[in-house]
């Protein structure tokens, strides 16, 4: 079964490369823009494993970490952070929000994949 | 879709993000400090950064981000947006454009302009704010960074995974053995990482035994399904190094006691452990799958034989259990996640071919209706049988078709007016003035085909709003005015047109010197008697430039003809209206679209000719009494006590060979170039209607005192007159092609 992945992310151009390199690695892709579409679509995937940005509209990184972290059936979920933020307080806020770990931007399809990996059975 | 084809999608979306910086910074500048303005120029410049890292444009990511450290600056209260450091923003995000542009095209921007503003804004940073900035380079990740220490601080470092050597043939024979202690958290459970997936990672790094310590497992009845009651005790042998190893625990250091030391000698075995023979293939299902009701796998959890992956099952207990009471919901939900994605997104985007090609035919639709309704009614007297009546119907639905299909292709002149602002503060800066740039009517919409050819004549405009129509701080103090001058650029639609407008509070024409100029230059003769409003429409007379020396910034010879040109090409008009000391209003009126024009359809010779209605003021039936001859060949008309010049369209056309007799045909009173207005004699006036623009360069040729092409009811072809041209013509100049903006400039 294919695992799936909900990607969260207010950029398209990180959205496209998210969904090609998740498709060719055999995912099934669900994409959001922002905080707030990421908890909508949240409700009916039921993904194995989500990777978000932090930088968004209407919604940021950490609020939608805190809001799947307080919704009972989605809290055990795998959270990755995609982000360019390389400094030590926004990662700490993170992982206080509730993040399972993080990619460093730039994106690298490679680096993509092998975090998930780890954070998936 | 390929990676050239998301780097496609990535240059357009920088176009969208600089606009969006740009916009916010000017909102900035205006006073706003609404924290989401800020955030989202953050954003802007955090986007094209990401972006341009992962297709590798170091430039673009280097200069991103010092841009992005400074704006954090602001976005966090450190660093107050005042003039100067907007200014400096400004300029940044024009470099940043540039960047982008050069990334796209090729090309480079000059390196001392960027070097100069990465200076500056490194300063704005380290300014007011800790010199928390790192240096470009660090957005990058090192290649090898050190690994943090858990009991760092901050304790949270990042700390780049490489997975290099999985599944690769180690060419290393050197082996370690590290004794690994580990004892999650019940934190690191609720944040989604897994014991037994580090665990798993960590056996892919080489041989290693494990063994559970379950001593704090309690009683089934008082088991805490959330809590975290086991540890390990693992010995690998690996030729790894203790860094790579104590990496596979990276996301979850902080929730847990991890300890990694070398081995020193055998084994010991001084704590009760269970050696577990570490089966992965349990793992490589999904978990939800493997997972038994709660209470069995709490049972089994506590029976001896447990194996790693009952932390993980009693976890997963939990959440199937919830997910069991919540699952018809969920299935219904699931069946239609497209839905609940599309649900936020108001907007779709759409190859522009295919929006052109629905235009064209929606026009070859309004057509063919228009020659069904032409032969129905000449095969219906009476015109009440019900296929006349439907064929009415028709008519409005494709008008609404039609209506509906250009407010596709609408755009609004923002991106335009954008790019404004950028040329105003880059020549106000070179000729050394303050001005200020308003815009109004922003999300005025328009065909994007006429806002394409808008910018160019707009531009020059600007430039010479700049350049000649402010005076200098000096001057303007002197004059009492405030140093920094405004220029207004504003849109909006009437009467099915749009109208743009720039407006200065410079120095107004000087008619004068414009008038000397005009005869320096023989364009009119030295006693020549000028209203004022003749004067000022002089600049737009071809080869006049009042610019004493001519500059880099307007002198690039395109004059102000050439932008009337342009203008009246795209079956616009300009004119301008000046006060001596106050400032000049340059008024353009444009066509919502190029794709259909609502003309009169005319007989000129037999001909049948179309005149935009636009440009036609009234019509007329002459008198043989007004008609008066003048000169050889030349009459004039009389109307309401003025004299207007009459032009025989066939005769300019070369229709025919001699001038037809006004009285029989139908004077066109247009507007004409200068403001004078011009009677067009024609023969007769067959009705008004809308008609759908076909080119002629495109099918054709280039047609002297021909704009376009079109096709009428019966399928015949019918000819778009360029009122202007044949205005022209008969005044003497003859009717050639006309100088295109680019062939000039």
């Amino acid at each position: 079964m294919k695992k799936k992945v909900l990607t969260v992310d207010d950029s398209r151009t990180i959205r496209n490369m998210l969904l090609v390199t998740l498709n060719n690695a055999g995912f099934e892709t669900i994409q959001a823009e922002d905080g707030v579409e990421g908890l909508e679509v949240l409700e009916g995937c039921n993904p194995d494993v989500i990777v978000t940005d932090i930088n968004m509209p209407r919604l940021d990184g950490f609020g939608f970490i805190e809001g799947v972290r307080r919704n009972e059936k989605y809290r055990a979920v795998p959270i990755l952070v995609l982000t360019t933020e390389s400094d030590a307080e926004k990662k700490n806020r993170a992982r206080q929000a509730g993040a399972t770990g993080w990619i460093v931007k730039p994106f690298d399809p490679a680096k993509l994949i092998d975090a998930i990996e780890r954070v998936t059975a | 879709m390929d990676m050239n084809e998301i780097k496609e999608i990535f240059f357009q979306e920088c176009e969208e993000q600089l606009a969006e910086l740009e916009s916010g910074l000017l909102k900035l500048n205006d006073g706003d400090r609404d924290p989401e303005t800020v955030n989202a120029v953050f954003r802007a410049v955090h986007s094209i950064k990401g972006g341009a890292g992962a297709f590798g444009l170091e430039e673009l990511v280097a200069f991103a981000h010092v841009f992005e450290t400074t704006l954090d600056c602001v976005r966090s209260n450190k660093l107050e947006p005042n003039q100067d450091v907007l200014k400096v923003m400004l300029k940044s995000a024009d470099v940043l454009a540039d960047l982008v542009t050069c990334s796209r095209d090729g090309g480079s921007v000059e390196e001392s302009r960027t070097r100069g503003l990465v200076k500056e804004l490194e300063a704005l940073a380290n300014g007011e704010a800790p010199p928390a900035a790192e240096a470009p380079k660090a957005a990058k990740p090192a290649a090898a960074a050190p690994v943090a220490k858990p009991t760092d601080d901050s304790g949270f470092q990042p700390i780049p995974f490489t997975f290099d050597g999985f599944g690769e043939e180690e060419d290393v024979i050197e082996q370690f053995t590290y004794e690994v202690t580990f004892k999650p958290t019940r934190e690191l459970y609720s944040k989604g990482n897994e014991a037994a997936l580090l665990l798993r990672d960590l056996s892919r790094l080489g041989e290693m035994s494990i063994a559970c310590d379950i001593d704090q497992l309690p009683a089934l009845e008082s088991i805490d399904p959330e809590a975290s009651y086991f540890g390990w005790k693992i010995s690998i042998t690996t030729p790894k190094s203790e860094d790579e190893v104590r990496a596979v625990f990276e996301f979850a250091e902080w929730d847990c006691e991890l300890e990694v030391k070398p081995s020193e000698a055998s084994a010991d075995e001084e704590l009760p452990m269970i050696p577990v023979p570490f089966d992965l293939s349990s793992l490589d299902d999904e978990p939800v799958e493997t997972v038994q009701p709660q209470a069995e796998t709490a049972a089994k959890a506590s029976v001896p034989e447990a194996t790693s992956s009952v932390a993980k099952a009693v976890n997963a207990a939990v959440e199937k259990k919830e997910s069991a009471a919540a699952a018809a919901a969920a299935a219904a939900a699931q069946n239609n996640p497209a839905a609940a994605a599309s649900s936020a997104g108001q907007t779709i985007r759409v190859d522009l071919d295919r929006v052109d090609r629905l235009i064209n035919l929606v026009g070859e639709l309004v057509i063919n209706q228009a020659m069904l309704s032409q032969s129905v009614v000449e095969n219906d007297t009476n015109g009440t049988s019900a296929v006349n009546m439907g064929l009415e119907e028709l008519q409005q639905l494709t008008r609404e078709i039609q209506d509906s299909v250009m407010a596709i292709r609408a755009q609004p002149v923002k991106p335009v007016f954008q790019r404004m602002s950028r040329i105003v503060r880059e020549v106000a800066d070179m000729v050394g003035k303050q001005i200020r740039l308003v815009t109004e009517g922003e999300n005025t919409e328009v065909d994007k085909t006429v806002i394409d050819k808008i910018a160019e004549p707009l531009t020059h405009m600007i430039r010479n709003a700049v350049d000649h129509g402010i005076e200098s701080p000096e001057k303007r103090e002197a004059a009492g005015k405030d140093p920094e001058g405004t220029i207004k650029l504003s849109a909006k639609h009437r009467s099915g047109r749009i109208l743009i407008e720039l407006i200065d509070d410079g120095g107004g024409i000087n008619r004068e010197r414009v008038k000397q100029k005009a005869i320096d230059n023989d364009l009119i003769s030295p006693d020549a008697n000028l209203s004022d409003e003749e004067i000022d429409n002089l600049i737009f007379a071809p080869g006049f430039s009042t610019a004493d020396k001519i500059s880099d910034i307007s002198g690039r010879g395109v004059g102000m003809d050439v932008v009337k040109r342009s203008i009246q090409a795209l079956g616009g008009r300009i004119s301008i209206s000046s006060r001596p000391g106050l400032g000049s209003t340059f008024t353009m009126s444009l066509p919502l679209t190029l794709a259909v024009l609502d003309g009169m359809v005319v007989t000129v010779a037999g001909q049948t000719l179309v005149v935009p209605l636009t440009a036609i003021v009234e019509t007329l039936q002459p008198e043989a009494s007004a008609i008066h001859s003048f000169g050889s060949n030349q009459r004039l008309i009389s109307i309401r006590n003025s004299f207007c010049p009459l032009v025989d369209v066939g005769r300019i056309l070369n229709f025919r060979a001699n001038q037809a007799n006004p009285v029989d045909g139908v004077a066109l009173l247009v507007e004409s170039e200068g403001g004078g207005q011009r009677a067009l004699m024609v023969d007769a006036i067959q009705g008004q209607r809308q008609v759908v623009i076909k080119s002629l360069e495109a099918n054709y040729t280039h047609v002297p005192g021909i704009a376009a092409a079109t096709i009428l009811g019966d399928g015949r072809v019918a000819l778009i007159l360029d009122v202007d041209a044949v205005v022209g013509a008969s005044r003497g100049q003859s009717l050639k092609p006309e100088m295109s903006l680019a062939a000039a400039g």
